[in-house]
């Protein structure tokens, strides 16, 4: 396959998103580079083409349907995608590092090296954090809850919100 | 407590007093965390409610801290400013970013966000930048270990008020897959001069970047930095426990210090009247225009800064220098003029501040 921008082979077969529809984009590295350029940059630039980084780790090795299929993921606690993640090189919630962990992990590797936190560790809170991340899910569902006016179910949320809170 | 920027506008931060170890070269020593809170999604995904709670709960929290007169301990400064950053004209957002204490993204952001700041700018933490806390603590010359213990403190004293979002394999989780882990950023700021007369800079930039090291300029963008101030910090964050990313940015610092120095020799050896020209003609320039650009005040301060430390001019001291690569930035200058110039108008404002500052009060022969 050629790329669609010059006439060298495609390399990167990237799903883009047009309009809100996922579009299959074939190219070249040269042009994968440019086209992948990271729209925001972090703060303290240390890893400014870090989204590029990150497609391009997905990129190599799969097919376009694969990829289209795992662009279509949505993290349940905060319902980013992954193709948003893709776009914007920022994850929705704390969860999306359980949820994606897999896609996650070359990632990972190529910008630290490791996938192993050592070094300090909260000395509170740190063991049900995970439970807690739901809260965001709870919290999100209960307004849903409200909206369509299901004030059992509403309560319901209400109390495991609650018994999570006085977990803590 | 409110915090009066035209006050603040006449003095400079703890960071900028060049009182600290290898000061004529280490400009400043910083580390930063970044943060999260468990219950709440990522910036990125935020609702303005979300924000708005995000901030209001961390707000109370550090109130509550500094009441029971635990957070001073870290700052000598003393008291502690919060601040709307929200709510600030964009003359105050850049005032802010111009000394180092909110990012510049953290000014243009929309929505809930705020910052905290200790009397003496040693410490500041910016609440909904990119992560939910940054926390930041500053330090003239080369000073990293005293800095980690610092935010270690403070650190641990937040993270007894909530609930930080960490796992067990991945460490302390951030917005950013290139921060998570110990969500560790340690830099120092480094004038290096005379390695850019020299050319040699981008071979040392090359090298820093492949023992993972990030560097970047401090002003403008790229490799080549206005003023030849460069940030150097490290790039990895997990996988390494705190103390050992700070050791990889503080050992490469010496053998920095030392190629500057060895260039400064270089050139003082080799080419002493070209540099001593270079170096006169700056402060003549900075001490008789009538008008001149941000951009160009940077680049002859440079070298005013280095002829100040080669002992080539000795009417002007260290800390007057750093000041004026501030006081002279656009939001200063308005602060310090009380109101508000346009670009020109700076320019004119600015010649004039560096004609006061830097003739030590009387005129130069031959100049206004
Ligand atoms: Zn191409
Ligand atoms: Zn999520």
């Amino acid at each position: 396959m050629k790329c669609q921008k010059c006439d060298k082979p495609a390399t990167f077969h990237i799903t883009d998103l047009v309009d809100g529809e996922p579009k299959e984009v074939h190219l070249c590295e040269v042009c994968a580079k440019d086209f992948l350029a990271p729209i925001t940059q972090d703060s303290d630039s240390a890893m400014p083409e870090m989204a590029g980084l990150l497609a391009q780790q997905l990129a190599i090795g799969q097919t376009a349907e694969e990829l289209a299929e795992l662009d279509q993921r949505v993290c349940p606690v905060c319902g980013i995608s992954f193709l948003e993640f893709r776009k914007q090189g920022r994850l929705g919630c704390p969860h999306d590092y359980v949820h994606f962990a897999k896609e996650l992990e070359p990632l990972l590797v190529n910008i630290h090296g490791e996938t192993q936190h050592v070094g300090k560790t909260p000395r509170r809170g740190g063991a049900n954090a995970e439970q807690q991340t739901q809260l965001i899910r709870l919290r999100r569902e209960m307004k849903e809850a409200v909206t369509k006016e299901n004030y059992e179910r509403a309560s319901e949320i209400r109390d495991e919100i609650r018994s999570i809170e006085q977990a803590s | 407590m409110s915090l009066d920027f035209e006050t603040m506008a006449h003095d400079c931060g703890e960071w900028l007093r060049a009182s600290g170890p290898e000061s004529d070269i280490v400009i400043s020593s910083r580390v930063r965390l970044a943060r999260n809170l468990t219950d709440f999604p990522f910036i990125a995904r935020a609702s303005e409610s979300d924000r708005e709670q995000i901030e209001q709960i961390l707000h109370a929290r550090i109130e509550a801290l500094q009441a029971a007169g635990k957070l001073p301990a870290a700052t000598p400064g003393g008291e502690l400013h919060y601040i709307n950053v929200g709510k600030l004209s964009e003359v105050d957002r850049q005032f802010l970013v111009e000394r180092q204490l909110i990012s510049r993204e953290h000014a243009e952001a929309e929505g809930a966000r705020a910052v905290v700041i200790d009397g003496g700018e040693r410490f500041s933490v910016m609440i909904n930048e990119e992560d939910h806390l940054r926390i930041q603590v500053m330090h003239s010359g080369l000073d990293l270990e005293t800095a980690w213990k610092e935010i270690n403190q403070i650190d641990d004293l937040l993270e007894e008020q909530v609930n930080y979002a960490y796992n067990d394999r991945l460490g302390y989780l951030t917005a950013c897959p290139t921060n998570v882990g110990t969500g560790i950023r340690v830099s120092v700021m480094l004038h290096l001069p005379a390695l850019v007369i020299t050319r040699q800079i981008d071979k040392v930039f090359r090298s820093l970047q492949k023992i993972n090291l990030a560097v970047r300029g401090l002003y403008g963008e790229g490799s080549q930095a206005m003023g030849d101030f460069y940030q150097i910090s490290n790039q990895v964050t997990l996988g390494m426990p705190e103390e050992e990313l700070l050791k990889k940015v503080a050992d490469v610092v010496p053998v920095l210090l030392e190629y500057e120095r060895q260039a400064r020799d270089f050139l003082i050896r080799e080419s002493q009247e070209t540099l001593h020209d270079r170096v006169s003609r700056a402060f003549g320039i900075l001490r008789t225009a009538q008008t001149i650009s941000s951009e160009e005040t940077l680049h002859l301060l440079s070298s005013v800064r280095m002829g100040v430390n080669l002992g080539l001019i000795g009417d002007v001291a260290i800390p007057t220098v750093n000041k004026l690569f501030v006081h002279t930035q656009p939001a200063h200058l308005q602060k310090l003029a009380g109101m508000e110039l346009d670009q020109s108008d700076r320019n004119i404002e600015r010649a004039s501040y560096l004609r006061r500052h830097l003739n030590g009060g009387k005129p130069p022969a031959g100049a206004n």
